[in-house]
């Protein structure tokens, strides 16, 4: 499915991805209205939501692409979760950085204990450990089996890694969006941001899944010869 | 899978270990050297290594852990143990249960040895307060062992095991952390259980879900 149909997605994608992307950036930094109380900063806002709910989006798709590996053992499932790991992260690591240039003038550190912070610091040490994990295996189905075990135990860990930290210490805004605590003025930006980075997922998935099907395929060829 | 299964497969585990204490020993002492490290680390001022020391046993506790995970498959690697144990008619469940009692009963001889090391090193009042840290080391460790098991497992036979063992299991565990930490300290405090419950139930919910989990993910583990 994903990985026979991803090789014709590949361009449309980029292409919505690029053009959603430039909309976003301009009606984010230029178009919205400057914070109030905030100012010029809270324009990181734009990429920073995106970026984790993206990366959230990311692993859960590691969870199902790991679930479906281990009861259908068919490659493609593991190939996605792979895929789906590797951007997960990306997106886990431009959050941090996102969040920590916004820390510096907000909170005053680029670094603080709190509790969304430090969820999404464990969450990528988690699905770091998961790809070094895949690249430690030598054998490819056993690699494939224990990496989707990671992924799924990794997915389980979220809601009380989140719980445990949170008790342990919250400094964090609450969500703005959760709280329905945002002006539309800047709701539309963000949410043009977030349908923009979707597809940037989108793109970068179906390239990432088209490539580690060609990996296999190389693989068996090899194999064959 | 019965209970009979489980305990002999614990049993041996213990028995082998009982008989050598090779590893124990050598465990307790390292714990006994991470109490001190850390005090050395923290400075001699009591206020500072007061609010410290629950941070510090657990932090001992898991380091510890983390070696006698390895260690105990160390054991069964060298000899093709698992192997062996694995062409016996039977759950694969009842051998990851089994695994895991055995893992968890080490731990906790050998946490029950560092308390009182503890207690000196860190001149804390823990007699009156042991009925509520031995609860909270017993889920802690419930928890931490029900991961540790089974990436142990499955990390057993990579050649860079030392290091991908503990960077797999140490961010997974880190709410164990959190909870037995704040567990332990809101029974040195004397706070008393109203404090100490919240983070109980959590270890308790931690433990609930990894075992249940684990149980069906070894068997995907070892399917080889």
């Amino acid at each position: 499915m994903m990985a026979s149909g991803g090789s014709r997605l590949v361009i449309p994608l980029g292409v919505g991805a690029s053009a959603a992307l430039l909309a976003g950036l301009y009606a984010g930094l230029v178009r919205a209205p400057a914070d109030v109380v905030q100012g010029e900063v809270q324009r990181i806002m734009y990429l920073h939501v995106p970026t984790v709910l993206v990366a959230y989006l990311a692993f859960f798709v590691v969870f199902v692409g790991s679930v479906a590996y281990l009861f259908t053992r068919r490659e493609r499932w593991d190939i996605l979760a792979h895929a789906s790991a590797e951007i997960g992260v990306l997106f886990t690591a431009l959050t941090i950085a996102a969040g920590a240039i916004w820390g510096k003038p907000t909170w005053g550190a680029w670094w603080t204990w709190d509790a969304r912070l430090t969820t999404t610091a464990i969450l990528l040490l988690i699905y770091v450990g998961y790809l070094m994990l895949r690249a430690a295996v030598e054998d490819r189905s056993r690699g494939a089996r224990y990496a989707a075990v990671v992924g799924i135990l990794g997915f389980l860990d979220i809601p009380i890694i989140h719980k445990s930290v949170e008790w342990w210490r919250t400094l964090h805004q609450p969500s703005s969006l959760a709280r329905g605590a945002i002006d539309p003025a800047l709701l539309f930006p963000l949410l043009l941001n977030l349908a923009a980075f979707a597809l940037l997922y989108a793109f970068l998935l179906a390239q990432r899944v088209e490539l580690g099907r060609l990996e296999a395929e190389v693989l068996r060829r090899r194999l064959e010869e | 899978m019965s209970a009979g299964q489980v305990w002999a497969l614990a049993r041996k585990d213990l028995l082998t270990e009982g008989r050598s204490k090779e590893t124990l020993n050598g465990l307790l002492f390292f714990a006994a050297l991470v109490l001190l490290i850390f005090g050395f680390a923290l400075g001699p001022d009591p206020a500072r290594l007061e609010q410290a020391a629950a941070g510090v046993l657990w932090v001992a506790f898991i380091l510890t852990g983390v070696l006698g995970l390895m260690r105990a498959f160390q054991v069964e690697r060298e000899n093709e143990c698992l192997e062996g144990l694995l062409l016996y008619p039977g759950d694969r469940a009842a051998l990851y249960l089994g695994k895991l009692v055995g893992n968890v009963v080490f731990m906790l001889a050998l946490e029950v040895a560092v308390f009182p090391c503890f207690a000196f090193f860190y001149n804390m009042p823990i007699w009156g307060a042991l009925p509520g840290l031995f609860l909270t080391a017993a889920l802690g460790t419930a928890g931490f062992a029900a991961v540790g098991t089974l990436f142990a497992a499955m990390t057993m036979h990579l050649r860079a095991r030392e290091v991908m063992f503990p960077l797999l299991l140490l961010p997974f565990v880190v709410p164990v952390l959190l909870a037995a930490v704040k567990g332990t300290e809101a029974f040195l405090r004397g706070a008393g259980r109203a404090e100490a419950f919240p983070w109980l139930t959590l270890l308790g919910l931690f433990d609930l879900v990894f075992v249940t989990v684990s149980l069906f993910a070894f068997e995907w583990v070892v399917e080889d």
